[in-house]
């Protein structure tokens, strides 16, 4: 990076982005990406009721099991990390 | 004493001096020899400083006049600095240092001392302190030592006083001459006199140390100033009783044996009687020179050539004293590595250096050079001649070494190495001559590995500060980046022991501060709790930050000490600053005070509270009291509101104050009372309650200052109560507050004016009792024409009066000062307008009757016409509101003021002329609320015929009066016919006066908008090439109306004409022409519709020049900007033009068109363009890996505005190809993007994501998406 953009927005944006949790940078490996987007998933289901009810028909629960199910599954969305293969 | 008139007497003694000196040699000692001289005075001297001027007239300089400089150069000499205003003037110019900008009181921090280090109890833990250690007890004893000897000292003082007083009682007696003889008298010719005056007056040096205490052992410290030193109350206490600095020559001189002989110039110290000045307070003086050599000169001997004495010194014979060889050179080069020269001192050596080598004897050689050699004779000087060379004088003339007397430095070098400072090794920053004091030791080019590892610690250390202090901004950073990872390594001792002095330092400028206050912060973090064993050092440092001038350094004062106390804790804080607390120099307790305060905000009120509550009851002294209730009144001061929750405890803790028996403890305590109440308005009334009882007795008892205070707590309490309690208080202080109406004290009338506003306000009080108790005593105190003089008296008085027209209505305070809008103080009518104006506009006019309208009338017409400056236009604003507030009521009025307007507009004075036509702008409203066109048709021909006013100011009324004039009656009826009018506002276009400017296009605008159709299009053409000028304008209201105008011309005459002006004008240099050009063209689009500009516009893309075609694109972002979903019937036909822009090299085509295509995006969204966004999408992608910041953030936007109008789901797959690229460069980029999508549009992803394989014992699939019903 130049001297010249190390102040300007363009750098500042990168450090705002980086404040959000689920936002990702270079070096996110496929598990970290995955975890972020089952969880992104889980959340939106959870807050779109209308999805919530269909996912409840379908799977013949009722809507708050649903949401529990969902929420739980949160926790450790792809199970644990892969142990990491030293690069 | 005023400053002012300190000025004006130093300037009158100045020149009386410069009188005399041109005199001296006539008269002095020719006439009355020079021993009877001292009974006659030449000027009334107003401080000491005189003494030192007086050294230049006396006669040991004058015997020498013939080897010195001429005394108006002398005089002009630097003396010290400080105070200096002839620096300026001869090229001495110098950044902005604080101690110039300081009053006396703010430069008493110089006195304090940056105490030892202290026992840090958490850290020694059980351990007893060494006692080698300064421990809490240490410094209490201390403090009650110093107490007791400034209580000492006062009673001496006061002995003195009787006795002196005693002996002028006797002297009196005897001396029945009608010359008032003082002190001062006897020091005019101090040389001839000194011996006689010696023998009769005992100087202290005379008396027994033990009489004296208390200075003596006070250290010194770097720079202290003589007139700094804080006396309690024995007035100022002469320079003679300070610290008895090695480095200074007036203490030296009489005192070292190195002195040959005996030196006139130096008795002429011992001459002054210094007991009396001991004894009598001594009006406010000058910094003196003599004080400000710092301590650090040391145990070197003292260099009289090298002390500021030198204007007058240096050229004594006898005064200097020979010593060792480092007297006998004073070449700054070898002295300042040593590191014993001062900034000042330097200066001077610089200034005596010149002086001395433009006044050198000239050597044979250059008489040869300089006289013809034919028809002069060299003659032999007579036998009985002696040269005056003394062999000080000779060291001085030449800087030769003492050992080789015969050889002289070849002339070229002479005085070189002075000025040019030393090249710093090891890229260190350039030293400033005043920093060789505290980094001289960087330039001994000592072998690193030689030194102890201690030491080289050090030399680090003072690297880094001296980068920090001097460096360029990219050393400066990463200095301050080691000094912070390191601190911990380096140690708290180390580093603070050599910032702090550096903070000390007389000639610090606010640059260099703020560096160093930031340096502080930053360590003190890393330090933590370190810091413990200095927090009164730093607190010594930086307590003065707290009451400076500059806002920001309270802010980082603040920020420093909060900093400090979490570092510290609450318990080492109250160690370091409780023996501050009842310190004896009222500048400590008071800076103090405002640390606590900072203190109490950082760690909280309640940690602080049990401390606050022991000091606010201590018995041993008033000051620990008076300082402990000021902390209460800081703390309120600071966090304002948030003092609510221990708001009661607070005010429990100094409510015994007010019956304090010291009368300062009960003055602060009613203050601070006042700003309790002030903070926490408007609750917390039932916290107060203890208080009122004292508070109310207490303004029966008391007068003076303390009265002052306590109506002010009062005046700050009383709002809070409930209407009943208010009533019911008001009218108890009412009686007093009546009686001060009186006071001739200006504080006093401040207090009570704020006060009474207070009462007025508040809801219990009601009109009736105002109007008939306190109005009429009101008004014949305050409303006087003194009141109007004081700006702050003004501003209060109107305020409170304002207050009252609340309460009692218009009718009653108008009718009382109508009459003096005819006064003939010109201020006092002028508080009288603005009095009235501020009335009439809060509460209309309906209150005044027809009598009372026409005195007011008549009252403002005089006033208005009497007027001769005014330059906040009070009279116009009041005149304005009047009129405008009476309505139709002015009509019978107008005829009159119409005349009186178009009298004053033909006036010669143009001030007058502007006020005239700025009132019409004023009035025009109403006058046409009054049915007065006709008389409007009449101001408007006249104005034009005033078009010709050479006066821009005066102009740019007239036009602004105009088109008040026009607003009002509309295109159609305006006299002059609008078709006049604009011809000859053509021209005016031309004028660059911003105010002509402004108001002209304001009314071409306005024509162009209404009445467009009454000009020929040709006459629109031509303003339309004048326009383009106005692009220009630096007012971005000007350009503004400008633009703005362009599109009202091209919706009158069709866009063709304009749009043609408009392209051309693309085509020049300028940028901000070009840009407002742009915008121009985006408003003709939008007033025109874009399909009579589109076709010109992009036909004019074709021609091939950048910033042409660079402008069409700008013209076509702003257009999508403007017409916004318009868009969608064009996006279709630019297209392929964006196509071209996106592909070419140029890096601005590139970026203007993606912004063209952003806000294009953001207006279709959801207008079904979907085919061509992603059409365009597809042309913006390739420049997401720009590295230029303007592109990029237009590539970016852009593809932020797809984001809105295609989805996110569409951006995601772009994406998607990216993310894990092997190249980290292209997954920066690609992540960049994915986050700004992510930020915007989380939710709306979910739908999009990729799906993942599961891999091992991980699911990545979500089924939940696959289920089907």
């Amino acid at each position: 990076m130049q001297a010249s953009d190390r102040f300007n927005i363009n750098s500042q944006l990168e450090h705002l982005q980086a404040k959000y949790v689920g936002t990702g940078h270079a070096d996110l490996n496929r598990f970290e990406w995955a975890v972020n987007i089952q969880r992104d998933s889980y959340a939106s289901y959870v807050g779109h009721y209308p999805l919530l009810a269909y996912f409840a028909i379908a799977e013949n629960e009722s809507i708050g099991r649903e949401r529990y199910n969902f929420m739980q599954k949160m926790l450790l969305p792809c199970g644990l990390p892969p142990e990491r293969e030293d690069e | 004493m005023d400053p002012e008139i300190a000025k004006t007497q130093e300037e009158r003694r100045r020149m009386e001096q410069q009188l005399a000196s041109l005199t001296s040699v006539t008269f002095d000692t020719d006439l009355y020899g020079g021993n009877d001289r001292d009974a006659y005075v030449t000027s009334i001297p107003v401080n000491e400083d005189d003494e030192n001027i007086d050294t230049m007239d006396n006669e040991v300089a004058r015997k020498l006049a013939s080897y010195t400089a001429p005394k108006s150069l002398l005089k002009e000499m630097p003396r010290g600095g400080a105070e200096d205003d002839n620096d300026d003037l001869l090229g001495f110019k110098k950044p902005q240092r604080i101690i110039d900008r300081e009053d006396d009181y703010r430069k008493r921090r110089l006195n304090r001392v940056i105490s030892p280090e202290r026992h840090d109890a958490f850290a020694a833990g059980e351990k007893t302190p060494d006692p080698s250690v300064r421990t809490y007890a240490d410094v209490m004893r201390e403090e009650a030592l110093k107490r007791e000897k400034e209580e000492t000292l006062k009673r001496i003082a006061k002995k003195k006083e009787e006795e002196e007083a005693a002996v002028k009682e006797n002297k009196a007696a005897d001396d029945k001459g009608p010359k008032r003889r003082n002190r001062w008298d006897q020091s005019q010719d101090e040389g001839a006199a000194a011996a006689a005056k010696k023998a009769k007056t005992t100087s202290d040096w005379d008396l027994p140390e033990e009489t004296t205490p208390g200075r003596w052992d006070a250290t010194p410290t770097p720079g202290r100033l003589g007139d700094a030193t804080p006396s309690a109350s024995v007035g100022r206490r002469n320079r003679w009783d300070e610290t008895p600095t090695p480095g200074r020559l007036a203490d030296a001189t009489p005192a070292g044996g190195a002195t040959p002989g005996a030196t006139p110039a130096g008795m002429t110290w011992d001459a002054t009687p210094k007991l009396s000045g001991l004894a009598t307070p001594t009006p406010k003086r000058q910094r003196s020179r003599w004080d400000e050599t710092p301590a650090t000169m040391g145990s070197a001997t003292p260099m009289a050539g090298a002390t500021p004495s030198a204007a007058a010194a240096a050229f004594t014979p006898g005064i200097t004293p020979v010593g060792g060889v480092d007297l006998a050179t004073p070449t700054p080069g070898a002295i300042n590595l040593r590191g014993s020269i001062t900034p000042e001192q330097y200066n001077l050596l610089r200034w005596e250096k010149d002086i001395e080598e433009r006044n050198r004897p000239l050597t044979d050689e250059e008489l040869d050079s300089m006289f013809p050699q034919e028809g002069y004779k060299i003659l032999e000087p007579p036998a009985s001649y002696v040269p005056i060379r003394t062999p000080a004088r000779k060291l001085l003339a030449t800087p030769t070494p003492l050992g080789t007397p015969l050889y002289s430095i070849p002339e070229e070098n002479r005085g070189q190495q002075f000025d040019v400072p030393k090249e710093a090794p090891g890229g260190l920053p350039f030293m400033k001559p005043e920093d060789y004091q505290y980094f001289g030791a960087l330039l001994n080019e000592e072998d690193e590995e030689e030194l102890s590892p201690e030491e080289q610690k050090e030399r680090k250390i003072m690297k880094l500060l001296l980068k920090v202090k001097n460096g360029t901004p990219p050393q400066r950073k990463t200095a301050l980046r080691q000094l912070t990872d390191k601190a911990r390594e380096f140690g708290a001792g180390p580093l603070f022991n050599r910032i702090l002095p550096l903070l000390m330092q007389p000639t610090l400028e606010d640059q260099e501060r703020h560096l160093l206050v930031k340096v502080i912060d930053r360590v003190l973090y890393k330090l933590d709790e370190l810091v413990r064993p200095y927090v009164h050092k730093i607190l010594v440092v930086i307590e003065p930050l707290l009451i400076d001038e500059d806002y920001y350094a309270r802010v980082e004062g603040r920020e420093i000490i909060s900093n400090l106390s979490k570092a510290a804790g609450l318990a080492t804080m109250i160690a370091a600053m409780r023996p501050d607390i009842d310190n004896i120099d009222e500048y400590v307790r008071n800076t103090t005070a405002r640390a606590f305060s900072v203190v109490a905000s950082a760690l909280g009120i309640p940690a602080l509270l049990p401390f606050l509550k022991a000091v606010c009851q201590s018995k041993k002294s008033w000051q620990a009291r008076h300082t402990g209730i000021k902390i209460v009144q800081q703390i309120a001061i600071l966090i304002g509101c948030a003092v609510l929750p221990h708001l009661r405890s607070l005010v429990e803790i100094i409510e015994h104050g007010l019956l304090d028996e010291n009368q300062k403890v009960r003055t602060i305590t009613a203050l601070s009372l006042a700003a309790l109440a002030e903070a926490a308005a408007p609750y917390g009334i039932e916290s107060f309650d203890s208080v009122l009882k004292p508070l109310w007795k207490g303004i029966r008892s008391h007068r003076g200052k303390v009265l002052a205070a306590f109506l002010k707590a009062i005046g700050f309490i009383i709002p809070l109560m409930d209407a009943l309690y208010a009533s019911y208080y008001t009218k108890e202080v009412m009686v007093i507050l009546i009686r001060e109406f009186q006071s001739p004290d200006e504080e006093m009338k401040k207090i009570v004016l704020k006060v009474v506003k207070q009462c007025v306000s508040t809801e219990g009080v009601d009109a009736e009792y105002i109007r008939n108790d306190v109005l009429p005593e009101f008004f014949r105190n305050f409303w006087v024409r003194r009141m109007a003089l004081d700006r702050r008296n003004y501003r209060q008085l109107v305020e409170t009066t304002v207050e009252m027209a609340n309460k009692v209505g218009v009718a009653d305070i108008v009718g009382r000062i109508v009459e003096d809008l005819k006064d003939e103080s010109e201020p006092y009518r002028r508080m009288v307008m603005e009095t009235i104006e501020k009335v009439v506009a809060n509460l209309g006019a309906s209150d005044i009757d027809a009598r009372l309208e026409e005195l007011l009338i008549d009252g403002i017409l005089y006033a208005f016409q009497e007027q001769t400056s005014d330059d906040a236009n009070v009279m116009l604003n009041g005149f304005g509101a009047v009129v405008n507030s009476l309505g139709q009521r002015v009509k019978p009025y107008l005829p009159q003021i119409c005349g009186t307007i178009k009298w004053r507009l033909n006036n010669k004075s143009a001030k007058v002329r502007q006020q005239a036509a700025d009132l019409i702008s004023r009035i025009a409203v109403v006058m046409k609320q009054c049915q007065e066109e006709q008389l409007m048709g009449h101001l408007g021909v006249v104005l034009y015929e005033y078009l010709g006013e050479e006066y821009p100011e005066v102009l740019g009324s007239i036009l602004g009066a105009l088109k008040a004039i026009v607003n009002v009656i509309g295109m159609t009826k305006m006299t002059p016919p609008i078709k006049d009018l604009l011809p000859r506002l053509t021209p005016i276009l031309k004028n660059r006066h911003e105010k002509v400017q402004e108001n002209c296009i304001d009314l071409v605008g306005r024509i162009a908008d209404r009445g467009a159709e009454f000009v020929p299009a040709r006459e629109w053409m031509r303003i339309c090439f004048e326009l383009l000028e106005m692009l220009k304008a630096h007012k971005k209201g000007i350009r503004r109306a400008t633009v703005n105008t362009f599109g009202y011309i091209a919706k009158a005459i069709g866009p063709q004409d304009v749009l043609a002006t408009l392209l051309n004008n693309l085509k020049v240099q300028e940028r901000q022409n070009r840009v407002c050009t742009t915008v121009a063209i985006a408003i003709v689009a939008e007033t025109c519709s874009p399909f009579t500009v589109l076709p010109a516009l992009m036909n004019e893309y074709r021609v091939p020049e950048l910033n042409v075609q660079n402008g069409v694109l700008k013209s076509l972002s702003f257009l999508f900007e403007y017409i916004g979903e318009m868009g969608k019937d064009y996006i279709y036909a630019v297209t392929p033009l964006l196509e071209d822009a996106l592909m070419d090299r140029d890096l601005v085509h590139r970026q203007t068109a993606a912004s063209a295509v952003k806000h294009m995006a953001l207006g279709v969204a959801g207008l079904g363009c979907e085919d061509a966004l992603i059409h365009l999408l597809n042309y913006v992608w390739p420049n997401i890996f720009e590295t230029s910041p303007h592109v990029i953030n237009a590539v970016m936007e852009a593809i932020e505005g797809m984001r809105v109008a295609l989805g996110a789901a569409i951006v995601l797959n772009y994406c998607l190809q990216g993310l894990f690229h092997p190249a980290r460069k292209v997954r920066e980029v690609y992540w960049k993007i994915y986050n700004s999508l992510y930020i915007g549009a989380q939710d709306a992803l979910v739908a999009a994501y990729p799906v993942l394989e599961d891999e091992h014992s991980n699911v990545y699939s979500r089924p939940e998406l696959m289920m089907f019903v």
